[in-house]
């Protein structure tokens, strides 16, 4: 059985123990920390707690003061008012200065659900892959993101982390060796690579054991880490399995599939098929219903694969 | 030395061929006070984690701020010629990577004093007496951040926290009275909880009166509006919207120099 678990939950727990370890760790939130899960932060340290209220830019200038004088900040929102809303604030106080600011977005993608469009961050990897000084990671679940937000407390400069809503099942053990920047290879695999991030991951993992039925052996990548991108485990990815599908909860443009396009075309060329929001913008809906409807399943991956398989052969004919 | 500023302002951006004059100039007699009157801090150790803390929100008024902190010993004066060419130190807008003694970035115009509230945060959770100060114009006041700030700072209670308005009444297409008009200035702040102090922004006496005032202020922040003019200093550029953004002839920068002699 599937065991689930909250990566923003995970997010709030380990922010305690962070706290606890350094008292250079200042949180800010802007008035969502019962749904971001700061405010466990903020009962434990109120002294180094700032809620923001409903001012994201004021609190991104904030927080870019505060690493200015020394401090580790974590800011929080939701991850369409943690992106969109104070885009500027970020490029000029954040990502220019190359301060040590950690944007930690919760309640990402469609599977927000119910709340609907202007809720859907769905343009938010986009934006912050275009800021060359951000480390961007999505993690795949509550372990990766522990391990995400500790290696984020102890690495100098800005990092933006993704976080869900909805519980997402547990893919990694308590053991979990992360690197930024160092993708994770979950299932080996020759005829086709399924490199995915986030909630994604592990509908990849469904999907590979689906197609390994049907003969397709599967690859399949965790690609966390958006920026710095691991080109070389998509190269090496590339060469083997002669065939990508990347899977993200993201729309079409600017977020891991454009990434990782850009390294195969420009290292080693291979055919390609993207599972994603494409140019959609969603609407209210259960998360479950909403991925369904744009196909960011298992079965919209195997299709995804199957595809790019097909298209693999009739590319080399004779390399079945 | 307000005048040795006023004539390095002229030379660099008539050297550069580009920059910002008016609002340099309105903003000189005030940053001048900041750094020879009021401030602590040391030219030789930026990051002294003591010193008081100036930031330029304005940031198309850098050459009055380069001008000073070049008098003040954090960089050559000859350096100062230097402004808006490639490799140099001193950028077009202040920005922080680039130029020793410069707190912060700006540039994209609202968003100084929400640094200045982290800086000030930060000093208290240290435990250090250094005061902040942030410098706004009058037009940037129109920046939806501006007011989310006006708001939190005294809800933080901020009492290490001063902010100077540069109101010269006029932004680069027009007077800002009939742009956006901003007013009643004092009002709003007040409103929001600020201690508010008017001044002569041209007034040396005042402009110190008014730091030394802001320092006794406790529980809350204190803003200075400063009735400055644009331009001032040089006949031809004074309440003259063109010298917004445009710098001066050679034959219009030796007038001027003239004038400040």
């Amino acid at each position: 059985m599937t065991v689930e678990a909250s990566t923003r939950e995970a997010y709030g727990r380990t922010l305690i123990e962070l706290g606890k370890q350094n008292k250079d760790i200042v949180v800010l939130d802007a008035d969502l920390s019962l749904s971001t899960m700061t405010h466990f932060f903020a009962q434990e340290f109120p002294q180094r707690f700032f809620d923001c209220g409903l001012e994201e830019q004021n609190m991104i200038g904030i927080a870019a003061g505060l690493a200015a004088s020394g401090k580790i900040v974590f800011a929080s929102s939701f991850a369409v008012f943690a992106s969109c809303r104070c885009f500027d604030q970020v490029r000029l106080c954040v990502s220019q200065p190359k301060l040590n600011v950690k944007i930690v977005a919760t309640h990402s993608g469609i599977s927000v659900g119910e709340d609907g469009t202007s809720h859907h961050a769905i343009e938010d990897l986009s934006l912050y892959c275009a800021l060359p000084s951000f480390t961007v990671i999505v993690p795949a679940d509550a372990i990766e993101t522990t391990k995400a937000v500790k290696a984020a407390a102890a690495t100098y400069g800005p990092f933006y982390i993704r976080l869900s809503r909805p519980k997402t099942p547990l893919i990694y053990h308590e053991d979990h060796h992360f690197i930024v920047g160092k993708s994770i290879t979950l299932r080996p695999g020759k005829d086709v690579t399924i490199i995915a991030m986030g909630i994604m991951v592990a509908k990849a993992l469904q999907a590979a054991q689906k197609l390994a039925t049907q003969g397709i052996d599967s690859r399949v990548i965790d690609m966390h880490t958006l920026n710095p991108l691991d080109a070389e485990a998509i190269i090496k990815a590339a060469s083997e399995t002669g065939a990508i599908v990347v899977a993200e909860e993201h729309l079409a443009h600017g977020g891991l599939g454009s990434r990782v396009a850009q390294v195969v075309v420009e290292e080693k060329p291979v055919p390609m098929s993207f599972v994603n929001l494409k140019d959609h913008y969603a609407s209210s809906g259960k998360a479950e219903e909403l991925l369904r409807r744009f196909g960011l399943t298992a079965e919209g991956i195997e299709e995804a694969a199957k595809q790019v398989v097909q298209k693999k052969r009739s590319f080399l004919p004779g390399d079945a | 030395m307000a005048k040795k500023v006023r004539q390095h302002i002229i030379s660099m951006i008539a050297t550069a061929g580009s920059g910002h004059p008016g609002g340099s100039l309105s903003a000189t007699d005030i940053i001048t006070a900041l750094y020879f009157k009021i401030m602590h801090y040391d030219p030789h150790n930026p990051g002294w984690q003591d010193r008081d803390r100036f930031i330029l929100s304005k940031g198309h008024g850098a050459p009055a701020l380069y001008a000073v902190l070049a008098e003040s010993d954090y960089f050559p004066v000859e350096e100062l010629t230097t402004l808006r060419k490639l490799d140099s130190r001193l950028q077009g807008h202040a920005d922080r990577n680039f130029t020793p003694g410069v707190e912060m970035s700006a540039g994209s115009l609202g968003q100084g004093l929400s640094f200045g509230i982290g800086i000030a945060l930060a000093a208290r959770l240290d435990e250090r007496d250094y005061q902040t100060y942030v410098l706004l114009s009058d037009g940037e006041c129109e920046e939806g951040q501006i007011w989310e700030a006006a708001l939190s700072a005294p809800h933080f209670k901020l009492d290490n926290l001063t902010v100077i308005i540069d109101r010269n009444r006029q932004q680069l297409s027009g007077w800002t009275r009939n742009i956006m008009d901003v007013e009643p200035l004092n009002e709003k702040w007040q409103a929001f909880g600020w201690h508010t102090i008017e001044i002569d922004g041209h007034s040396f006496n005042q402009i110190l009166a008014a730091f030394e005032e802001a320092k006794t202020i406790k529980g809350k922040p204190t803003i200075i509006i400063a009735h400055t003019i644009k331009g001032k200093g040089v006949s031809f550029m004074e309440n003259n919207v063109e010298f917004h953004g445009k710098a001066p002839t050679a034959e219009e920068a030796e007038r001027a120099l003239e004038e400040l002699g």
